[in-house]
């Protein structure tokens, strides 16, 4: 049994990104809709392979393991998002989708301010965790740590390479070498601090895998992974609030058919193991992940795949979150089309707004740039 | 010691107008003089290129990679990796901190390459030439948006970063001033517009559209008449703001880090007296820079300021590849390879933004530095790596090693690395609780190869080791 009780738990955020450009069309797909056949004649669902989510909606086959959260109510599917003027660029767009700030570039990522609001006194090192080798600018603001995971779990920490006997005297010398020391100097006394903090994150984490037990088997993929990895992290209590991976790449200009369906399957079986674990140690009830990707894709395919589109498709799931439909899917009209894409009809810091305001309690304006409204996905 | 001097020079000259060298590089480099080796540096046409083919044959996509990462990268890292003219690569990459480009609005590395190339064939040429090059180059005007830049209708974006970023820096110009550049540049645009496609796009070109001139008359830094964009050139690096402009940025790559670019208004330079002296060179040479790195490179500002220079993330991989070697073919995983440059902070050839990368400390943060540091620990930590036997080797070669040989002879052959005395005093107390190391039976010379190696991870661990 927990400690204490999981819904007086810190609310805690997952994110998912899906890089790339994830085909929205093909994962909320209108399959009523004539104009989703006509324009998908190469990477189009067959209707025999659409499980159908209502009587407009229905996912590919191969994203089954999200039909139960749907029929349990617990999947926000948040449609048409991105902005206007979306960059079909993929670095732009995700830069965008990291910084709020469409028009020029932005310096701090939004979650980046989140973690700066939590924990203004860098109490916690780890109060930002993520998942893989690169740092998303979502994260990034000067002197905010974030724990950045390269590998698995049990190897996070400077040097790697040395384990052992050895890893415990040679890290202790790695301590006493990044000793501020007097009048060494602004970048050096800066050095020694972020050097300090991210090894006192080691310590910290690494009781994780420690501490770890479960009867949930994950496959064996990249994503589940990292998903793996931030159950641990989340259940030995740590403080983290923020969670970050992320899946690619959905760039599926070709051989669309069968990669976007390799991609859901990694990442759906992912997340049904990962709910699965929280819930089995009662440590789901507060976490929601959301799960987004810089753009969506062109209407019309290119007889074997999709090109860089506008309009996307973004989840909300968790026990907390109210499940359904959010916004509309734009008009897949020619008339209605931007240079042939969707044109999106819910900007992104609308759905961050929600997030922020009803799950974080924090105020979203300074954090997104703007006051948007929010789709009522959580209480 | 005068050798070891003489060593130690030639290491920080290598570190800072090429990737650094390993010690027999070093070795011959010093029997061959210094300024012999700074005349070869200056000279790249006198070493032989790097081999396309090899490349071709290896990543055929990174030839015209289009927009995908990481084709893009893997192919400026080949070159990096590989290069005999390491000033021309590491002019490129100082060109390409100042006239930053990126992908993240190019979607184009196809262009982005060739405009590294330009780089590569211009960068130690002269500087207004050069920026009358980036003027007519489609990836800058792309970047800028000139393209939309009408005789009707203005756009003002390459006008004031051609200003403000590329030659003057803020506060050596009016908005008028910007305003008159930008009309002048009217018309200056490309053929193809915007990517056809992810895949198979067109090349881009250059092209002059008369018509879409406004030939008006425009005044500017106190010149008036017909200004044409070039005029506005030959006008902008004749203005003393320029030559500074250009120095500092020379100063702040190759010799010590400066604050970022836009405290330079605000915050004087580091040592006035050494920017004076390039800003001589540079106005005697007419804007040559080769002449100007010569000066630079054989100045004692320069030969004084070891260590004061934050390594660049691709200064720290290319650095590493380079020592540890085995990196030379394109195999498959380069592009993962030429990733790391990205997870310490570096994505080549996708600065951040039109400012280019923030250098020095601001390389640093809590996931770039465990980036560095384990990046670096995970080769020399491997002595089956070309480069790490050759350091143990040498180290082999002093027979029995105590404690402190065994610290500083691993402080010698790695750089020679320069550590402060508390940091120098845990490394002693480290190799104190290993005791003496010796290669003299088999068991030991395992042993003595992890102590090694062991003592090369934890010297890369070092604050210091984070500078050249």
């Amino acid at each position: 049994m927990p400690e204490t009780q999981a819904t007086q738990k810190d609310p805690v955020i997952v994110v998912l990104q899906l890089t790339g450009g994830n085909d929205y069309l093909n994962t909320v797909i209108p399959y009523n809709n004539p104009l989703y056949r006509d324009n998908r004649k190469a990477v189009g669902i067959p209707d025999n392979q659409i499980m159908h989510l209502d009587k407009d909606y229905g996912i590919p086959h191969y994203m089954a393991p999200l039909k139960q959260f749907w029929d349990d109510k617990k999947l926000a599917i948040l449609h048409g998002v991105g902005w206007k003027e979306s960059p079909r660029s993929h670095f732009r767009a995700m830069d965008i989708w990291h910084t709020c700030e469409p028009i020029k570039v932005g310096t701090e990522g939004w979650l980046g301010r989140v973690a700066r609001e939590f924990d203004p006194n860098k109490e916690n090192v780890v109060t930002t965790v993520s998942m893989g080798p690169s740092l998303p600018r979502s994260l990034v603001v000067q002197g905010v740590p974030v724990a950045c995971v390269a590998g698995p779990l049990e190897r996070y920490g400077f040097l790697p390479t040395i384990q052992g006997e050895q890893r415990k005297q040679v890290l202790g010398r790695f301590a006493q070498m990044y000793k501020p020391a007097v009048g060494a100097g602004l970048v050096m006394d800066y050095m020694s601090e972020t050097g300090l903090d991210s090894l006192k994150g080691e310590d910290i984490l690494k009781v994780a895998p420690q501490k770890y037990s479960s009867t949930v088997q994950y496959p064996n993929s990249p994503i589940a992974r990292k998903l793996k990895g931030i159950a641990q992290v989340h259940f030995a209590d740590l403080g983290t609030r923020i969670f970050y991976c992320d899946h690619s790449t959905f760039d599926t200009h070709a051989g669309q058919n069968p990669g976007h369906g390799n991609l859901w399957t990694a990442v759906t079986e992912g997340i049904d193991a990962f709910m699965k674990d929280l819930r089995e140690h009662d440590h789901a009830d507060n976490v929601i992940m959301l799960m987004f990707s810089e753009f969506g894709r062109r209407v019309r395919d290119n007889g074997s795949g999709t090109d860089h589109g506008a309009g996307g498709v973004a989840f909300v799931l968790g026990e907390k979150v109210k499940g359904g439909h959010y916004g509309e899917m734009p008009s897949l009209k020619p008339e209605h089309l931007v240079q042939g894409d969707l044109n999106p009809n819910m900007d992104f810091r609308s759905v961050y707004s929600t997030i922020l305001d009803k799950w974080l309690k924090l105020n979203p304006a300074p954090i997104v740039n703007g006051t948007f409204e929010q789709p009522a996905f959580l209480n | 010691m005068a050798y070891q001097d003489d060593i130690a020079l030639m290491a920080h000259l290598m570190r800072r107008a090429g990737f650094g060298a390993g010690r027999d590089e070093l070795e011959a480099r010093v029997a061959k003089g210094y300024e012999a080796t700074v005349e070869e540096l200056l000279h790249p046409e006198t070493q032989p290129p790097v081999d396309a083919y090899t490349l071709l044959r290896y990543q055929p996509a990174s030839l015209l990679p289009g927009g995908q990462p990481p084709m893009g990268n893997l192919n400026w890292m080949y070159y990096l990796v590989n290069t005999k003219r390491p000033l021309e690569e590491k002019t490129a990459l100082f060109w390409h901190h100042l006239f930053a480009t990126g992908n993240s609005k190019v979607d184009n590395y196809d262009q982005l390459l060739e405009q590294i190339n330009i780089f590569r064939e211009k960068g130690l040429g002269n500087y207004r030439d050069l920026l009358l090059e980036m003027a007519r180059n489609p990836t800058m005007i792309f970047w800028l948006d000139n393209q939309q830049n009408h005789g009707t209708a203005v756009n003002e974006n390459w006008g004031r970063e051609l200003l403000e970023l590329f030659s003057l820096g803020a506060g050596n110009y009016t908005e008028t001033d910007v305003r008159e550049c930008s009309r002048a540049f009217t018309g200056w645009t490309f053929e193809t517009k915007i990517p056809r496609a992810p895949y198979g796009r067109f090349p881009w070109k250059f092209e002059y559209r008369p018509e879409d001139h406004d030939d008006g008359v425009k005044e500017f830094l106190g010149h008036r008449g017909k200004l044409n964009g070039e005029d506005i050139i030959d006008i902008v690096v004749q203005q003393p703001a320029c030559a500074r402009f250009i120095c500092r940025h020379l100063y702040n790559f190759f010799v010590a880090d400066e604050p970022q670019v836009p405290a330079w208004p605000i915050e004087p330079p580091r040592d006035q007296q050494a920017i004076d002296t390039l800003v001589g060179a540079f106005r005697d040479a007419k804007f040559d820079m080769r002449p100007v790195l010569r000066v630079l490179f054989n100045s004692d500002f320069f030969k004084n300021a070891r260590y004061q220079h934050m390594k660049s993330p691709a200064e720290v991989v290319v650095g590493t590849l380079r020592l540890v070697g085995s990196q030379e073919l394109p195999r498959p995983g380069y592009g993962e390879l030429a990733m790391h440059t990205s997870y310490m902070g570096q994505d080549l050839l996708n600065p951040p933004s039109v400012e280019g990368w923030h250098t020095g400390k601001e390389w640093i943060n809590s996931g770039s530095l465990m980036a560095r540091v384990n990046f670096c620990a995970e080769r020399l930590g491997d002595p089956s790596l070309p480069g790490v036997r050759a350091i143990i080797n040498r180290l082999k070669a002093k027979g029995t090693l105590t404690p402190d040989q065994l610290v500083d002879g691993c402080l010698d052959f790695l750089g020679p690395v320069e550590v402060g005395a508390d940091t120098k005093q845990e490394l002693a107390a480290q190799a104190k609780e290993w005791g003496q190391i010796s290669w003299d039976s088999d068991a030991n010379a395992q042993l003595a190869d992890t102590r090694a190696s062991q003592m090369l991870q934890l010297i890369v661990a070092t604050r210091e080791y984070q500078f050249a």
